[in-house]
């Protein structure tokens, strides 16, 4: 406890843990929030934020713990509950239903009109009619909506889950002032959020969450920024393990890039990306969660179309309409979710012929023999598990995972787009991942590989970028790619990080 | 790394070796409503019998090939009774005015073209399956009633080679199966060792997936509903030749149980899962089914519905055994 926590805690949680399966996703997670203060709960990837917020929220029972609102013993046993009791979560998705106009959406609340078009003056929409459809109307002003709402139902504790994301400054400027203002009346907010600026303005205090356990609790100051990050890694010194890093030498950067992205902006997210991708390079992206990455990785791959600049592809420019033109310039994409990517009911071997039976010209007999040596030197590579190879869904994750990147390496390996594919596999599978992306690197494909784990640069990467706000805000090296100064870049503590941070803010 | 030793009963082995053969148990059924037959009518199984069975089922499993390809991209093509019918007067009628040969053809144009139009819709419009088959179905039959008024005086003649492949005999069984081995062989090897088969189970599994492996789904949709119509031409002209007399509804009563026969055989509505081996013995245990509620000389209603609840209930049983995850 911090001498910070000055009121009687409104909402006292401790001891929480959840477990789903074999995973804990919280261990030992607790959160005090006194009546008139703002707490930020922070934590990187997967440091179980989302799961603690669920329990808070009373989407999720907690296996153990107890979570005190107004000094009584609480469980919600549904978000219904704990909204009656005073807790209002207001979520990154707008809960607005979008066929209906604004008004419908109140009455569909039972929230009052006044009391709402009071807050949604007071947040900065000046020109809402009730009348207007959800569908019509832009993100921003849905989540300014959703703020207003809750506000309107006079919370208890107000949970705000990243609620400046997707918002131009000048609304940012109000919603700060507003729940400061809701604050200094006596509420309590909850503020979840990776940006350290909104952070150090508004909130009194900051709660960090690492593997599921509670590991700090800050009083917010100047320069406090270096400790939370230092906290959030664990505070273990830096461990750049250069087995990965083999860098390429000048000879390989005078020769036309394999991949020239420049200016590349995609949907809301997206903004102004520009990096080369070198033959015989991997090549890794680092960022938080929704920093644009899943755009720049489906405009790469053909699934959606840029809204700005250029993509050249061995130094010819490339647009692609459907996944069938990226695959022809040599782009395969393994994407995060392997539900996408595998065809789960049908055996390794379909799932790894999959792509070369996709042109028309292809559809007559199969060369069996052929596709069956192709398919088993996949395998052999990848060293996939064929024990339960009729049906993929059988397999474990991390064999699910090799099937997928198999599929392209029996294709042969041009440029390979790996979204986050050591996410949630066994860290066997993932130590005979890394070492064939440099095998394959070392044969001359090139590989972009986004990753939420920051010490898989070190492990895999020649260089990385750091993508902040829809922007490339800094380019490391793999020597150069401790976790800190990794998280530090992703969190946009650099210099061109704070550039990129006021120029998002600053777009309408 | 240890294996762990499985120990399995007698009938869990019974059942994994269903799951890996899944038309096994179906045979069974088949078998098992055979013995039945001839219990209630003893003498009943012989040359001729089975002989009738085969020519009946062989159109049932024509028509049901279209819907089991079409529901392993999770589809269905609820037009095909419609084509086979429109096919069917159409070569009844053409034949006294051009000849046989002809008339074969101009009687096809009519059902690739419904084809066509069901591709277009599902693969490049995205209408959904059922939808779009049932539009143009029913666009078909008002085509087919304004057709008729044109013809009405033509008369109507069966191609004789059509003749031949549905009423004839050779060695005691239908001529028909001249035509079905062959296309019952074709439709088995191409779904198995062919990639456009492949991709059929691929898009009924996962569409992501073979989106992101590059395969343009509407290009595949396109030619498998265009390929679907012409077999349900095909199955018209046969059919005509067994029935002998064209009419403005002929194969629409085969349409619903087409639908059964290949759900009865194991494919999944849902896509990605079925075989047409399956789907024919389906189409022999509705036939079977089919003789053996006459034969107990049930009221037409009551046979229905016993027909209805037998289906429901060899479906619901058999996806038990096969769906063990």
């Amino acid at each position: 406890m911090t001498e910070a926590a000055t009121g009687r805690p409104l909402l006292d949680a401790s001891g929480v843990a959840k477990r789903f399966g074999a995973v804990a996703a919280l261990k030992d997670a607790s959160l005090t929030v006194a009546a008139g203060e703002i707490v930020a709960l922070m934590g990187a990837n997967g440091a179980g934020k989302s799961t603690f917020v669920k329990i808070l929220t009373g989407a999720l029972r907690p296996d153990a713990g107890h979570i005190h609102l107004d000094g009584q013993d609480r469980r919600f046993a549904s978000p219904a509950q704990a909204r009656r009791s005073g807790i209002m979560p207001v979520y990154q998705e707008p809960s607005l239903i979008p066929d209906l106009d604004v008004a419908d959406n109140l009455r569909l609340v039972d929230v009052p009109v006044e009391p709402f078009r009071h807050w949604v003056n007071e947040l900065g929409i000046a020109d809402l009619r009730l009348d207007d459809p959800i569908a019509h109307l832009p993100l921003a002003t849905l989540r300014i909506l959703d703020l207003a709402l809750t506000l309107a139902k006079e919370p208890k504790v107000l949970m705000l889950d990243e609620m400046t994301a997707a918002l131009p400054t000048d609304l940012v400027e109000r919603v700060l002032t507003v729940i400061r203002a809701q604050a200094d009346a006596g509420r309590s907010v909850i503020y979840i959020s990776h940006r350290f600026a909104e952070i150090a303005r508004v909130c009194d205090r900051a709660s960090v969450l690492r593997d599921g356990v509670t590991v700090g609790d800050f009083v917010i100051e100047p320069g406090i920024e270096e400790k939370i990050v230092e906290l959030m890694l664990g505070g273990i010194p830096t461990r750049v393990e250069a087995t990965g890093a083999r860098i390429r030498d000048a000879a390989g950067a005078a020769e036309t890039p394999r991949l020239q992205v420049r200016g590349l902006g995609a949907g809301s997210k997206l903004a102004d990306v520009s990096f080369d991708l070198n033959k015989g390079e991997v090549l890794g992206v680092v960022a938080l969660e929704g920093q644009g990455q899943d755009e720049l990785f489906s405009v790469l791959a053909g699934f959606r179309r840029a809204r700005s600049g250029t993509i050249e592809v061995d130094g010819k420019p490339a647009s692609f309409g459907h996944p069938a033109d990226a695959i022809a310039r040599g782009l395969t994409l393994v994407p995060g979710d392997r539900k996408d990517a595998l065809l789960m009911l049908r055996s390794v071997r379909e799932n790894i012929a999959l792509p070369q039976l996709a042109h028309p010209s292809k559809w007559g007999a199969i060369p069996m023999r052929r596709e069956a040596a192709r398919v088993a030197d996949a395998v052999a590579r990848l060293q996939i598990d064929m024990r339960a190879q009729a049906e993929v869904r059988r397999l474990s994750g991390g064999n699910q995972q090799k099937v997928t990147i198999g599929r392209w390496v029996a294709a042969g390996v041009e440029t390979l787009l790996l979204f986050d594919p050591t996410r949630g596999i066994d860290v066997r599978t993932k130590h005979q991942i890394y070492p064939l992306l440099r095998e394959l690197a070392a044969q001359g494909a090139s590989i972009l590989f986004y990753t939420s784990e920051l010490d898989e640069v070190a492990l895999a990467c020649d260089r990385a970028i750091v993508i902040f706000g829809g922007r490339v805000v800094d380019v490391i090296d793999a020597s150069q790619a401790s976790e800190q100064n990794l998280m530090r870049a992703a969190y946009g503590l650099t210099e061109a990080g704070r550039q990129s941070s006021t120029m998002t803010e600053a777009q309408p | 790394m240890a294996t762990p030793v499985e120990t399995i009963s007698p009938l869990q082995y019974a059942a994994r070796i269903i799951r890996e053969n899944p038309v096994i148990p179906l045979i069974l059924l088949l078998c098992a409503l055979v013995g039945l037959l001839e219990g209630l009518q003893p003498g009943i199984f012989n040359e001729r019998w089975v002989g009738n069975t085969i020519r009946f089922a062989i159109p049932l499993a024509m028509l049901a090939a279209c819907q089991t390809l079409t529901m392993l991209t999770g589809g269905i093509d609820l037009s095909a009774g419609v084509v086979a019918t429109v096919s069917a007067f159409v070569v009844a009628t053409l034949t006294p005015l051009v000849g046989g040969p002809a008339a074969i053809v101009l009687a096809l144009v009519p059902a690739v073209l419904m084809g066509l139009v069901n591709g277009f819709g599902v693969g490049i419009c995205r209408v959904h399956p059922l939808i779009m088959t049932l539009g143009t179905g029913l666009i078909g039959t008002g085509c087919l009633q304004v057709y008729q008024r044109y013809v009405i005086n033509t008369g109507s003649e069966i191609p004789g080679f059509f003749e031949f492949l549905g009423t004839g005999r050779t060695f005691g069984m239908p001529n028909a199966l001249y035509l079905f081995v062959p296309f019952a062989i074709l439709i088995l090897w191409g779904l198995r060792r062919t990639g456009f088969g492949r991709l059929l189970y691929a898009l009924g599994a996962n569409e992501n997936a073979t989106r992101l492996s590059g395969v343009r789904s509407w290009q595949v949709l396109m030619a498998l509903y265009t390929v679907v119509g012409l077999i349900a031409g095909i199955t018209g002209l046969l059919y005509v030749g067994i029935i002998r007399a064209p009419s403005l509804s002929l194969a629409n009563s085969l349409m619903l149980p087409s639908v059964a026969a290949a759900v009865i055989g194991g494919t999944s509505i849902f896509g990605g899962r079925g075989s047409y081996s399956g789907t024919i013995v389906g189409a022999l245990i509705l036939t079977v089914l089919g003789t053996l509620l006459t034969l107990l000389q049930i009221p037409e209603g009551a046979r229905r519905l016993l027909f209805g609840a037998i289906i429901l209930a060899v479906t619901a049983v058999y996806v038990r055994i096969t769906d063990q995850s």
